[in-house]
């Protein structure tokens, strides 16, 4: 069974028609062809598909791993997924941070903990390296050992700080 | 001769008469660090990778039926209501397919025929026009099997008493320096024998025995394995697959089907990480073959999370009996190892890693009376594939322990005896290979140094009154490329009208930075600007012979491609500038994407020259379009005596290094938390010094990872932990406080500016050195990975009263 759905995704709405059992991450990456989300593991356990949510009546975003919301469920949502957090070419303070300090590597977990850790800015502006690994805990990466990512994270946090004086 | 001399003989013999003097090398990008010349697409979430390619509403979605027993004959499949179910377009089995295949010994079929041989084995596949159709129809696919007992442990598969798990061994197709062993489960015995095991043994204060294990491990790539395959009119198959190995797929894959490889073609867009578990080929056969009765329609093959776990690769498990003398002095006098590999249901890739084990299987130390058997043992396991260290994390599991143990009962410095040991210049390793120049002894110091290995351990994180305690630990490492001795690189370098240049190469960047080196390779090598060059990733069709990403081979071999392939388009556009401006070679360079002459001072854009060609005094034309060309392959490695192990030349090189750690180990939990890891690498020289360093740090986690929390439990052959949950691997919460990363440089003689790689090796001595300083923090020697926190606390309660 279908269900129709309202989503505002990265600024643009649409009205979907939607699987029952389809998850919020198969809307993006099959009928959105929004890609940068990845799908690492289908349970809710490596964050490679963590988009940022602002439930109906919420008054801010926060980070949900995709594959975990069925898509229905998702009805009324406003949604920034990867290709949305850059804007008219500006690339996020944290994607300039990840090139810069070398926080990617084969790029698949990138998308999900750069949405993560802006969800962690967008709350805590001056976290500690406690906060930051805290925050990152459910994000999975094989390649870089995480501590790149820590700082990448840290140099946003501090270019964002500088923007807000 | 210099590094320089060196490469300008290596332009002269393959490209032209011609050779580039010396002083054109300026060096001015070897040892810089551009960024990630692909970071933006990553960062952006433009980066394409397989899963994200769209194939339309054509697509076909396949699923494989997987063995639910480890081991059994099939007596009977039906597959006649699966493909009844409307919706299902192909269903294949092993009558279909019944060829074998393999990397090193072609032991696998693409679909289990006559027996099942591990729990996940493939025995059949479906295409669907939705996933959730292709499932139904792998659930009605009926199977009946008659169960045989298993061999869960590679000692006693090794026993006459084991049930054999392939009875046909003696059939095999094998490479030459791979030893199966008929009506055995030992599919390779690689044996190295040296010296005199008596005089050794006599010389010996101490001998003493120790036996280590390590399970299996799966490599966890944050994608799992996944590609498409579609056949066109004219029957050729186009591979869409997040691969290693494009190049040693297309051959695979097109023997196994007996297809012409100019009829396949595999294409590789970025990877979602590898670690040898994408190397050569383990599901992507099976969709080709569904491909090949889809009749056009593209059909995805896409492993869960769960698959990934025991359907494709697992790094095998080892149990390890080692056996070592040494003197009062701490010098090693005789070495005698066991390494029974588990080398699960299909040992096609795990016989080459056997061989690494056996002529590296000292460790990094000359040893003069050596005997050693390395036994790929078949299991009732999943399949053993290539990981990240090729053996050497397994086997310096125990080797690195056992120095320190040694150390220990003698009353000796670990250092020390390290330092004693370690292969220096000259030194014959255990197969009679003399010792290239190696900064092994340079790693071991500065590791040992940065880690404040000579003084007390800094305060406690929580202060006096914890239940914590601290201590250090070291571990040192070497490892070749294990791999054919003839593996091929090749490479082109195109110019494009702006000036621009195009590199195509068939080795594949998973994550390490292999696209930024080649770009920094070319563009030293040619006279341009980074920014200036394109990489392309890999298409069969389009791009040169590589034999496989894997080995930490591409920044040497392929690198070395890339760079002639540059030196040679900038010796095509000198010799046209030269004639043109009627002016001596040697006068001309490149630099910065212009030609200019040091005699005339005259100076010209690539981009009217390196297509265009040019014009000479009397109005006719030179030149052309620039495509330079470069291989490599090593053509030195000589075969090893069955017997002894014994021969001039075993590998290319050995990368060398040392790590070094600091743990807090909880007394009341058992809780090992890793504060710091030094990591100290001989890398030759380094293009791409951050990159370097990323590998390390990455490597380093990887290894602690490894360490303190990871295994696939097999309960009589059953993964029971096939997911994040039950599986953990390190979190951001465990990395540790602080990485530091040493780059060590003695140059290798056949690498691209000296280069040798370092993918790899930064997991290898991780474990041990963790375990060497949980031992130092509290007094318990963790024999058996990983290092839980319940392992700990078990020992510890032993020794309380």
């Amino acid at each position: 069974m279908n269900h129709d759905i309202h989503l505002i995704v990265n600024g643009e709405a649409y009205l979907l028609s939607v699987p029952a059992h389809h998850t919020l991450l198969q809307v993006l990456r099959e009928q959105l062809v929004l890609t940068g989300t990845k799908n690492g593991c289908e349970a809710g356990e490596c964050g490679a598909c963590a988009v940022l949510v602002k439930w109906p009546g919420a008054d801010h975003a926060e980070p949900v791993n995709s594959c975990m919301v069925l898509a229905p469920e998702a009805d009324g949502a406003e949604i920034v997924t990867i290709e949305g957090l850059a804007h008219d070419e500006q690339l996020d303070p944290l994607q300039e941070a990840f090139i810069t300090t070398g926080a990617t590597q084969c790029g698949f977990c990138t998308p999900g903990i750069l949405v993560n850790a802006r969800a962690l800015l967008d709350r805590t502006p001056d976290p500690s390296e406690t906060e930051i690994r805290e925050a990152l805990v459910g994000n999975l990466c094989r390649c870089t050992g995480y501590v790149r990512i820590i700082d990448a994270i840290e140099m946003a946090a501090r270019a964002g700080r500088e923007v807000a004086r | 001769m210099t590094r320089d001399q060196e490469s300008g003989a290596r332009s002269q013999e393959s490209a032209s008469s011609f050779q580039l003097p010396a002083s054109n090398r300026k060096h001015s990008l070897i040892g810089t660090s551009p960024q990630r010349i692909e970071g933006r697409a990553k960062v952006t979430g433009a980066a394409t990778y397989v899963d994200d390619m769209q194939f339309g509403p054509n697509l076909l979605h396949g699923m494989l039926k997987h063995s639910p027993i480890p081991h059994g004959i099939i007596v009977r499949i039906d597959v006649s209501k699966a493909r009844a179910l409307p919706g299902v377009r192909v269903v294949v089995t092993g009558e279909d397919f019944p060829g074998y295949t393999g990397l090193y010994l072609k032991d696998r079929r693409i679909f289990a025929l006559d027996r099942v041989r591990y729990v996940g084995d493939t025995i059949a596949a479906v295409a669907a026009d939705t996933p959730e159709i292709a499932q139904q129809a792998v659930d009605l696919i009926e199977v009946e099997f008659e169960p045989l007992p298993g061999v869960f442990d590679p000692e006693f598969g090794a026993s006459p008493e084991a049930p054999l798990i392939h009875p046909e061994l003696g059939n095999y197709e094998a490479v030459p320096f791979i030893f199966p062993q008929p009506g055995t489960n030992v599919s390779n015995w690689m044996k190295v024998r040296k010296g005199d095991m008596d005089k050794g043994w006599a010389e010996a204060d101490l001998v003493y025995e120790h036996k280590y294990r390590v399970p299996h491990i799966q490599h966890v790539p944050l994608e799992t394995h996944v590609c498409v395959a579609q056949q066109d009119v004219n029957g050729k198959i186009t591979l869409w697959s997040s691969s290693q190995s494009p190049f040693a797929q297309r051959n695979l894959i097109a023997k196994a089907l007996h297809i012409s490889h100019s009829k396949l073609r595999v294409i590789t867009p970025y990877v979602g990480g590898g670690f040898g578990c994408k190397a050569g080929v383990s599901m992507e056969g099976a969709a080709v073959a569904l491909a090949m009765n889809a009749k056009g329609r593209p059909v995805k093959l896409r492993m869960t999370r769960e698959e990934e776990f025991y359907t494709t690769f697992v790094r095998q498990g080892l149990v390890a009996i080692i056996k070592m003398g040494m003197t009062q002095e701490g010098r090693i006098t005789a070495v005698h190892n066991r390494f029974y590999w588990d080398g699960g249901a299909s040992t096609e890739y795990g016989t080459n890693i056997t061989r690494a084990a056996g002529y590296s299987g000292t460790g990094p130390y000359y040893v003069p009376n050596i005997h050693i058997d390395s036994l790929c043992v078949y299991t009732n396991h999943p399949v053993g594939g290539a990981m990240r260290g090729f053996g050497m994390p397994e086997i310096h599991w125990g080797i690195e322990q056992h120095i320190d143990q040694m150390a220990e009962k003698l009353g000796l410095d670990p250092v020390q005896v390290r330092l004693i040991n370690c292969l220096k210049d000259g030194d014959e390793t255990l197969t009679g290979m003399i010792m290239h120049p190696t900064g092994l002894s340079q790693c071991i110091q500065k590791a040992a140094e940065a880690i404040g290995w000579t003084s007390p351990p800094a305060p406690l994180l929580e202060g006096e009154g914890s239940h914590k305690r601290r201590g250090k630990g070291l571990a040192a490492m070497w490892k070749a490329p294990a791999m054919p001795p003839n593996p091929g690189s090749s490479a082109i370098v195109r110019m494009n009208e702006d000036g621009t240049a195009t590199v195509s190469i068939g080795g594949v960047d998973i994550g390490q930075g292999a696209l930024t080196a080649m770009a920094q390779l070319a563009a030293e090598g040619l006279g341009v600007k980074i920014e200036d060059v394109r990489v392309n990733t890999v298409d069969t069709d389009y791009s040169p012979y590589e034999w496989q990403t894997v080995a930490s081979r591409l920044t040497w071999s392929m690198g070395n491609a890339v760079l002639q392939a540059a030196e040679n388009a900038k010796l095509q556009i000198l010799q046209t500038v030269a004639e043109a401006w009627n002016e001596d070679i040697n006068d001309l360079d490149i630099i910065d994407g212009q030609v200019v002459s040091y005699r005339s001072e005259e100076s010209r854009s690539l981009r009217d020259i390196a297509v265009y060609g040019m014009q000479r005094p009397d109005g006719t034309w030179i030149g052309g379009p620039v495509l330079g060309r470069g291989n490599f392959m090593p053509e030195y490695v000589t075969p090893l005596d069955p017997e002894t192990g014994q021969g001039p030349r075993a590998v290319v090189h050995f990368t060398t290094g040392c790590q070094a750690v600091e743990v807090e180990v909880d007394e009341e939990t058992g809780e090992v938390q890793v504060l710091k890891i030094v990591s100290a690498y001989d890398v030759g020289r380094a293009i791409n010094p951050d990159m370097v360093r990323t590998q390390m740090e990455g490597g380093a986690v990887q290894g602690m990872s490894t360490a303190l929390l990871e295994g696939i439990i097999l309960q009589n052959g059953v993964p029971r932990n096939p997911n994040f949950t039950d599986y953990r691997i390190a979190t951001a919460v465990d990395a540790p406080l602080e990485l530091e990363s040493i780059i060590v440089e003695v140059p290798q003689d056949d690498g691209p500016f000296g280069a040798r790689g370092v993918g790899e090796h930064p997991m290898v001595p991780t474990a041990p050195a963790i375990a060497n300083a949980v031992y130092n923090a509290v007094g318990i020697r963790i024999d058996s990975m990983p290092i839980t926190s319940e392992k700990v606390w078990r020992e510890l309660a032993k020794t309380r009263p």
